[in-house]
């Protein structure tokens, strides 16, 4: 049953054209476009040491993540409650959580698949090493998956009605871009606002996954502060998750 | 064993009371409705009965199962089309079927119900792009799809243009014809009169009667009721239709009148006219409707 509720989501979400586009097409273009930059393949002192290739590949694996988690999940989860096909589901001897279920599977798997896309891609094109420290990796997108899709879902637990979900989502997605070092580098961020960047559930996320490809061991701190997040989010969300608006 | 049997149902919603104390039974291959202004308490019963909520007090049963306490056996027998519930945008007629009929141990064959809900030709087509009719037509399918013993409809004709109206109560009645024990809320007086068994009508949480469509009436008005509006050619003298013994009352609105009385009355109306050459003008006839008769049990029109 759930792999048929998968399968049937699964196709929706791909139809939807633009959250494929968002997840599969953004990374790749940014990667291919800024490992093909002059120099882009070479360390850079602004860059912590790293290429831009290997670092816009790190910071893909956060956008993937993000986009997923703040933008698509609250928004497609809460216009469900809102249209009513929680409650509907609800009648039959299905019970609406196998459709959450259902959203949670294909889009981790999807991050996952993207994820590996995006450092097999980028070893096979620019040489990017493939992440050193792969175990610290490996858990380091776990639990940014955890933060970011926990924070996801409480939102769509909160949120009144569809368009609500987009907006809470999309006011966390921009600040936590401009705060977690997408949009400029970490390394040219003022010391203060790279302290506070480091610790929100995308910073952190970006910070631990570039920390890992580079060989370097993540800080536990931040970690520490990922699991937090995820391990809230979801018990709030599992808390206050209504299955129909009024 | 009655298929549903409902017993002094009493729900509250923080604080508020929605449904009062409600009870009725629904006997097997029946059409029966549940007739109330909006906020009624209609779509909480049904939801109760659906097993969507859980009763503060009283009892439910559906085909002898309780439908909090056994929710599987009523989920699997039950077909629901609840009010204003949508699907994905994006998901296809025949997609929708499929996805549903997976979800019950039995389903009914979903080509042949596209057939019988004229759904065929847009068996690909996405659910935004549906009109209203084929949004509520697929609604009902889904309903029927697990092949359920009983269907709860909840204002399936809301937001209809008048053919789409009439159509779906056409298909009601095929649901019925395959067997189905149908449950059917409406605030439609219309739609309560040509489709349902027997009614609930259901004011302020309460059920204030449950009858046959005409049962209801005749309990407004025992003799039944005729009225006859018309315009006289010539000035008619009052006495010649207060005499009459069919007739009960006589009201004038400026050059109309309008004559109450027995079902013979229009006869004798007619009569005395013709003996003293006046012919009426505009003659309306109009009988003592269900409207009238929820007027008289509640005190008031279905649309305050």
């Amino acid at each position: 049953m759930l792999a048929k509720i998968t399968l049937m989501e699964f196709r929706l979400f791909v139809r939807d054209v633009v959250g494929p586009a968002l997840i599969v097409a953004l990374p790749v273009a940014l990667l291919l476009g800024f490992g093909f930059m002059p120099g882009g393949t070479k360390a850079s002192e602004d860059l912590a040491g790293q290429s831009a290739a290997e670092y816009i590949a790190s910071i893909d694996v956060g956008i993937v993540l993000v986009v997923l988690g703040f933008t698509i999940l609250p928004s497609v989860i809460s216009d469900y409650r809102e249209k009513g096909v929680l409650r509907r589901l609800g009648t039959t001897p299905v019970r609406p959580s196998l459709l959450l279920a259902a959203q949670l599977l294909i889009y981790s798997v999807s991050a996952l698949l993207v994820v590996a896309m995006v450092v097999l891609l980028g070893d096979m094109i620019f040489g990017t090493p493939v992440p050193e420290r792969l175990g610290s990796f490996v858990l380091a997108v776990l639990l940014g998956m955890g933060a970011l899709f926990g924070i996801g879902l409480l939102v769509a637990a909160v949120a009144p009605s569809g368009k609500a979900g987009t907006g809470i989502g999309m006011a966390l997605f921009f600040p936590s871009m401009l705060f977690g070092g997408v949009y400029i580098p970490r390394e040219k961020e003022a010391a203060a606002m790279r302290a506070v960047g480091d610790y929100t559930p995308l910073g952190a996320t970006l910070k631990t996954v570039r920390d890992s490809w580079q060989g370097l061991d993540p800080h536990p701190s931040q970690l520490v502060a990922l699991a937090a997040y995820a391990v809230v989010a979801v018990a709030a969300a599992v808390r206050f998750f209504r299955w129909e608006s009024r | 064993m009655p298929v549903i049997e409902v017993r002094n149902l009493h729900k509250r919603y923080r604080g508020k009371v929605a449904v009062e104390d409600v009870s009725f039974t629904v006997e097997r291959g029946e059409i029966f409705g549940i007739l109330g202004p909006n906020g009624a308490g209609k779509t909480t019963t049904v939801e109760c009965v659906e097993g969507l909520r859980r009763p503060d007090r009283g009892t439910v049963s559906v085909l002898g199962f309780d439908p909090v306490r056994d929710a599987a056996e009523v989920r699997s027998r039950l077909g629901a089309q609840l009010q204003e519930a949508r699907l994905p945008n994006r998901m296809r007629v025949r997609e929708a079927l499929d996805l549903y009929a997976s979800f019950y141990p039995e389903p009914a064959d979903s080509g042949e119900l596209m057939d019988v809900l004229d759904l065929t030709a847009q068996r690909d087509t996405g659910f935004a792009k549906l009109s209203g009719g084929q949004q509520q037509r697929l609604s009902i399918a889904l309903a029927l799809i697990g092949d359920p013993e009983v269907a709860v409809l909840d204002e399936l004709t809301t937001g209809l243009d008048p053919q789409a109206r009439r159509d779906t109560w056409a298909m009601v009645e095929r649901i019925r014809d395959r067997g189905v024990t149908v449950l059917l809320v409406t605030h439609f007086m219309e739609e309560a009169e040509r489709l349902c068994d027997r009614l609930a009508v259901i004011d302020a949480g309460r059920v204030v009667a449950v009858d046959t469509p005409s049962g209801l009436v005749a309990r407004v008005e025992p003799e039944g009721r005729i009225r006859v509006r018309f315009r006289p050619s010539a000035p008619l003298p009052e006495a010649l239709l207060r005499d009459l013994p069919e007739v009960r009352s006589v009201e004038w609105s400026g050059e109309q009148v309008r004559v109450t009385g027995t079902p013979e009355v229009l006869h004798a109306v007619t009569s005395v006219l013709a003996r003293n050459q006046i012919i009426a003008a505009d003659l309306r006839v109009e009988q003592t409707s269900l409207d009238d008769a929820f007027v008289a049990l509640t005190g008031r029109t279905l649309e305050d």
